[in-house]
């Protein structure tokens, strides 16, 4: 234990503890929230003088009743599972439309040679500098005005496409051009034809970089507030971070409901990315070449 | 089975020519290496057979077609990359299949040809494996397997073997000679080798880069036999090209009768195959180009008529069964072949080696040509 290479060790873990600690803290809250069966901010109500352990208790994220009402509650008393319906179709309407469309133009970006290809690609990273609520009024004149699509699925299907291409597109490039081009002439000389090699060489190949890009554009149409709550006008078409802040608007603060349906808006996330790990191996065209 | 022709193709970028005036063609059922040093245009040119490259000028005909535009997949062609170009998501079954499956054969008869490819290039333990999976030599032979199973009228080598080790590679060049012979399919091979390009093709072409250097209107050097291309370079860049150690090539002056050359310090009678040339061109500088085996120790060789050159010794590389010596003569580095058994002579010793008249070769300084 003296040996001083593990005392460097104790001071390095403690201090990457803390900052997993610092991380995890409002997770954790929001979790106890959830499961407190409360509708308050707090877990605990402090006494009139409270000493140092009660103090203690109090920043603890434990709830003091442990209790399932909050989730059975936000599920059968309030349109959350209408909400959560809208953000799974328009999530996965924008993930098909957005790969569909990334993939197709990263693999024209990466393997033709055409005039506008770099000026293309410097569009597509000048659009990622702007923050997303300057676009809120050309969008909405777009989207709601002259397409007159607001209040739709299709209209934040669109948005939420759009803003998750340029991305996509960067990634899925970069991908693509890893691909030794060998394997495209040798399929082009066994006789494919390039939509061919597209479906049947170079998307199974990209399988890790399609997954990447798939999980993020569900995260930015799964997420995403300001546009949805300009957009979308009746209570019922809301997505579910719009009715999640309905729970604690200027008339209401329901933290409990608040909090479990964080909770259950996060899962399918984490299942999408718990689904998708197993697509990000490295080392797809292992094999192909030398 | 096909021929193939080359009709004036050239191929340039912008200004840049790259290619320039080729004009020769493969037999049916040849087996034809095209050689040179990198940067010749070698890949490219069977990259335009292909159809992989566009051709700017000339036509290429395989068989009775001129195939300038057709696509690759009309060609009825098969090709095997330098880098094999597997695909790395299929097993070697679907990649031998893949373009069967692609042409939409019968599933029986696809079969039948990938296990038939199979059992010929001993794949068939194999055929469930991914490609990642397989040694060197074994992807090798799936990318060969890819190439037969469709059973194409030519076959293109990019070269194939560059990735091997040493040892693999001397067993799949016997191995692809076999198959060729077998499958008697046309078969253009591209390498940097010489000794590949001696061992396997029938006819060889020697390429040399369109560049400065480059003092004739084509790539195409020489095109002949392996030993067409050895006894009778028809150029410098052939001569020096072709055999190992490289031929040297030293400056000379024809007598005023034409019948003998001076060089070296001394005067050799030209050989019988040059008499006619050497006599046209008598009295004016040649350059003279002489094998490193036909320089040899005046006790190990036994030649008709010999020049005997005195020189310093540079520098001995002893192979095992000979040794190769290079010595100065004057201000020429000749290299010249040894027994390694015999007692060799230390840098700095002075020696002499006989060189072996008859095996003079005289080319002409200005156009670098053979002299006929």
């Amino acid at each position: 234990m003296a040996d001083p290479k593990t005392k460097n060790h104790i001071w390095l873990h403690l201090g990457l503890i803390s900052f997993t600690v610092l991380a995890l803290y409002p997770v954790l809250w929001v979790l106890a929230l959830s499961f407190s069966g409360q509708q308050s901010v707090g877990l605990i109500d402090l006494p009139q003088d409270p000493s140092f352990l009660e103090r203690f208790r109090a920043i603890l994220p434990l709830p003091a009743h442990w209790s399932v009402t909050n989730f059975v509650e936000v599920w059968t008393e309030q349109q959350f599972g209408r909400w959560l319906w809208n953000s799974v179709i328009i999530s996965l309407m924008t993930t098909l439309l957005g790969v569909f469309l990334a993939c197709t133009a990263a693999y024209a970006f990466s393997r033709f040679r055409f005039p506008g290809r770099s000026t293309g690609m410097l569009m597509f990273l000048v659009s990622q500098m702007f923050p997303g609520t300057l676009m809120l009024i050309p969008l909405f004149i777009i989207i709601v005005k002259q397409l007159e699509l607001g209040n739709t699925y299709l209209g934040l299907v669109i948005v939420y496409a759009t803003t998750s291409i340029p991305f996509c597109v960067w990634m899925l490039k970069g991908y693509f051009d890893t691909i030794p081009y060998d394997i495209e002439e040798s399929a082009l000389i066994d006789g494919a034809s390039r939509l061919t090699i597209f479906w049947r060489i170079i998307l199974p190949l990209a399988k890790p970089a399609i997954a990447i890009t798939a999980l993020f554009s569900f995260m930015t149409a799964w997420n995403e507030f300001i546009l949805a709550s300009v957009f979308m006008e009746s209570e019922a078409n809301y997505t579910a971070p719009v009715g999640l802040r309905f729970f604690v608007g200027g008339f209401s603060s329901q933290w409990g409901y608040f909090a479990a349906g964080s909770v259950i808006v996060s899962l399918p996330v984490v299942a999408l990315f718990l689904q998708l790990q197993q697509y990000l191996i490295s080392g797809l065209t292992a094999g192909s070449v030398k | 089975m096909a021929s193939i022709r080359f009709d004036k193709i050239g191929k340039s970028y912008g200004d840049t020519e790259i290619i320039k005036n080729l004009n020769f063609g493969v037999n049916d059922g040849e087996f034809m290496v095209f050689v040179g040093p990198s940067g010749c245009g070698k890949s490219t040119v069977l990259r335009m057979i292909a159809g992989l490259e566009t051709i700017s000028t000339g036509e290429l005909w395989i068989g009775d077609r001129v195939v300038n535009n057709v696509h690759p997949k009309d060609r009825d062609i098969a090709m095997v990359f330098q880098s094999y170009a597997l695909y790395p998501h299929m097993n070697v079954y679907d990649n031998i299949a893949f373009g069967l499956k692609i042409r939409k054969l019968p599933d029986a008869d696809i079969r039948r040809r990938v296990q038939d490819a199979a059992d010929l290039l001993g794949l068939d333990k194999f055929l469930d494996r991914k490609p990642k999976a397989l040694s060197g030599g074994q992807r090798q032979r799936v990318a060969l397997g890819r190439a037969i199973v469709r059973n194409p009228s030519v076959f293109l080598f990019d070269e194939p073997l560059s990735n091997l080790d040493a040892e693999l590679r001397v067993q799949m060049r016997a191995e692809i000679s076999k198959l060729q012979r077998r499958l008697n399919t046309t078969t253009v091979y591209v390498t940097h080798d010489q000794v590949e390009a001696m061992t396997m093709g029938q006819r060889i072409a020697v390429l040399s880069a369109c560049d400065k250097a480059n003092p004739h209107d084509t790539n195409l050097m020489q095109c002949g036999s392996p030993m067409d291309l050895y006894d009778r370079p028809d150029n410098v860049f052939v001569a020096r090209f072709i055999g190992t150690p490289n031929m040297n090539i030293v400056h000379a002056r024809l007598s005023e009768d034409g019948a003998s050359v001076s060089s070296l310090g001394g005067s050799m009678p030209v050989s019988t195959q040059f008499k006619e040339a050497a006599r046209a061109a008598r009295g004016r500088e040649v350059m003279l180009g002489i094998r490193p085996e036909h320089i040899g120790a005046p006790h190990e060789v036994d030649w008709p008529q010999t020049q005997s050159l005195q020189g310093q010794v540079e520098m001995v590389e002893l192979l095992g069964h000979e040794a190769i010596l290079h010595f100065r003569v004057g201000e020429q580095i000749m290299v010249g072949r040894l027994h390694s058994h015999g007692r060799l002579p230390s840098p700095g010793d002075t020696v002499t080696m006989n060189l072996k008249c008859e095996a003079i070769h005289l080319f002409d300084p200005g156009t670098e040509l053979r002299l006929r």
